[in-house]
């Protein structure tokens, strides 16, 4: 799995941070997505998949 | 905000319907038709203009994300005998901006509610609900728990994060559960909103001379380092909006969660027993009831693709956040309270651009709630039948007006 994140359409709504901790952060100076991972291992997959389905800006993208 | 709906009726031509006085909990049976007839009807709203109502949940999420919607008219307008849709949009009013203007100032704050910064406020959460329930069991039952728990509390947490001193933060509770409460004459309502705007001025004004370690005195420092000083005007607006945003929201939502779960023992005793259920059965509640009973409304600029439908510029749209999130492709049984749905992906906060930047304080508050107040008093029970419940079905956030509780002698430990 690949994931890319759109920092530009981010809202820093955290939703992602909840879902997947793991593989994604916030920055504190602005509260927009920081990918930390960005090929998750298998056993953060389906909390990646859930992460890009909550992101209420269509941030974040994820390719198999 | 007193403002109410009326004349509502309940056929497919207007929107919104009245709720089924038997089945408080559950939006109006219509909207299911809404989800199931074809295209997204145009509905005539009280406002005065007709609206495209957006029911499904995939078309609530595809509209919300649309960038061809503005949210210049204020999110409930549409439901507003006489409500202004052409308003001009006040400076630092986040709620109603669009595009870049809404990003800078959304980005500006966005810091002071990550997950993280949340988090570290969740003690002090904690201490507060403790504070509260302390109260409460020493007064002893019956009391009502919307004005001695639901209300102070998202109040308190408001002014810990902008930093009101705590000798001034008793007024401020007071005139802000004047501004919000349903049951407030005109002139009370008028009186306490100078005083808030007032208040929020004064404060505005001292961090500004000295910006301390709090959410206004770190914007001001944050905006000032980026070159985009925020106005005098624009830090009240703010202010105001995270005040009135955060507190009447979650306010409601503890007092119509604690009802709602009182009504399911199976479910309150799961929680009860664990926990750890907390964070789930959050979502499902917000998800189940909807507070932001009649959407948001919006008004297109170009033309945005619902379903296989174009709403044209200059259309407005309401998209009804109750409707999709009781869409039974998306949740099954969707009428049922199931604690352990993970319901995190529903529309109760927005969706968009705009979903609800506290939602993180949001559910810290609500499950340090729900976790203590059930714990701690396992016997809570209504003091009055149910049918005595007064539901807030005119307020643009839903709610009860009391909730008269009491509990057996044994919690009073
Ligand atoms: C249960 C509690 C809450 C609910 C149900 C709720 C719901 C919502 C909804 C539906 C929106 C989107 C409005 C729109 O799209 O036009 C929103 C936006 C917003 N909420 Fe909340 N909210 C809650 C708590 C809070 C809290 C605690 C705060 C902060 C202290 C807050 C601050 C905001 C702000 C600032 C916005 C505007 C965001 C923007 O326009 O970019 N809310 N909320
Ligand atoms: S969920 Fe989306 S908008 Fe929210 S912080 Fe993550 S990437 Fe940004």
């Amino acid at each position: 799995m690949k994931v890319r994140v759109d920092v530009d359409a981010c809202v820093g709504a955290g939703q992602c941070v909840l879902a997947a901790p793991d593989v994604f952060d916030q920055r504190d100076e602005d509260g927009m997505v920081v990918l930390l991972v960005e090929d998750p291992p298998a056993e953060l997959e389906a909390a990646t998949e859930h992460a890009a389905l909550l992101c209420p800006a269509l941030a974040i993208v994820v390719e198999r | 905000m007193t403002e109410t709906a009326t004349d509502l009726r309940s056929d497919l031509a207007s929107f919104p319907t009245a709720r089924d006085p038997e089945c408080p909990f559950d939006p109006p049976a219509e909207y299911a038709d809404l989800r199931e007839q074809e295209g997204t009807p145009s509905l005539a709203c009280p406002v005065g203009v007709n609206a495209r109502v957006v029911s499904r949940y995939a078309d609530v999420r595809a509209a919300l994300a649309d960038p061809n919607l503005s949210s210049h008219a204020a999110p409930s307008t549409h439901v507003v005998p006489g409500g202004l849709l052409d308003r001009p949009v006040a400076p630092g009013s986040l709620l109603n901006m669009d595009g870049a203007g809404h990003a800078r100032l959304r980005r500006l704050l966005t810091p002071e509610f990550t997950v993280k910064r949340i988090q570290a406020l969740r003690p002090y959460v904690q201490g507060l609900v403790d504070d509260h329930l302390d109260a409460l069991l020493e007064h002893g039952g019956p009391v009502d728990l919307v004005e001695h728990f639901a209300l102070p509390i998202p109040s308190l947490v408001i002014c810990e994060l902008l930093g009101v001193d705590y000798g001034d933060r008793d007024r401020f509770q007071e005139q802000t559960a004047v501004l919000i409460g349903t049951n407030s004459d005109p002139a009370a309502l008028e009186q306490a909103n100078l005083e808030v705007v007032g208040f929020m001025t004064q404060l505005v004004l001292t961090k500004l001379a000295a910006p301390g370690d709090d959410l206004l005195g770190r914007l001001i420092v944050r905006a000032g380092e980026n070159g985009q000083e925020l106005s005098v005007e624009e830090l009240v607006t703010l202010g105001i909006t995270l005040l009135i945003a955060g507190h009447e929201t979650t306010a409601n939502m503890i007092g119509l969660s604690t009802l709602a779960l009182l009504r399911q023992p199976d479910q309150l005793a799961a929680l009860r027993a664990d926990p750890g259920l907390a964070g789930t059965a959050v979502d499902e509640m917000l998800r189940y009831l909807s507070i932001v009973q009649f959407g948001v409304l919006r008004q297109a600029t170009g033309d945005v693709t619902v379903g296989d439908e174009t709403i044209k510029a200059g259309e407005w749209l309401v998209a009804a956040l109750s409707a999709g999130n009781r869409d039974e492709s998306v949740f099954p049984d969707p009428d049922r309270i199931d604690l352990r749905r993970g319901a995190t992906a529903h529309l109760a906060f927005g969706y968009g651009i705009h979903q609800c930047l506290g939602q993180q304080l949001a559910r810290v508050e609500l499950q340090e709630v729900f976790v203590r107040l059930h714990q701690r008093i396992p016997t809570l029970r209504l003091a009055v039948p149910f049918e005595d419940v007064e539901f807030k079905n005119d307020a643009l956030v839903y709610g009860v007006r009391a909730l008269p509780v009491t509990w057996d002698e044994e919690d009073n430990r």
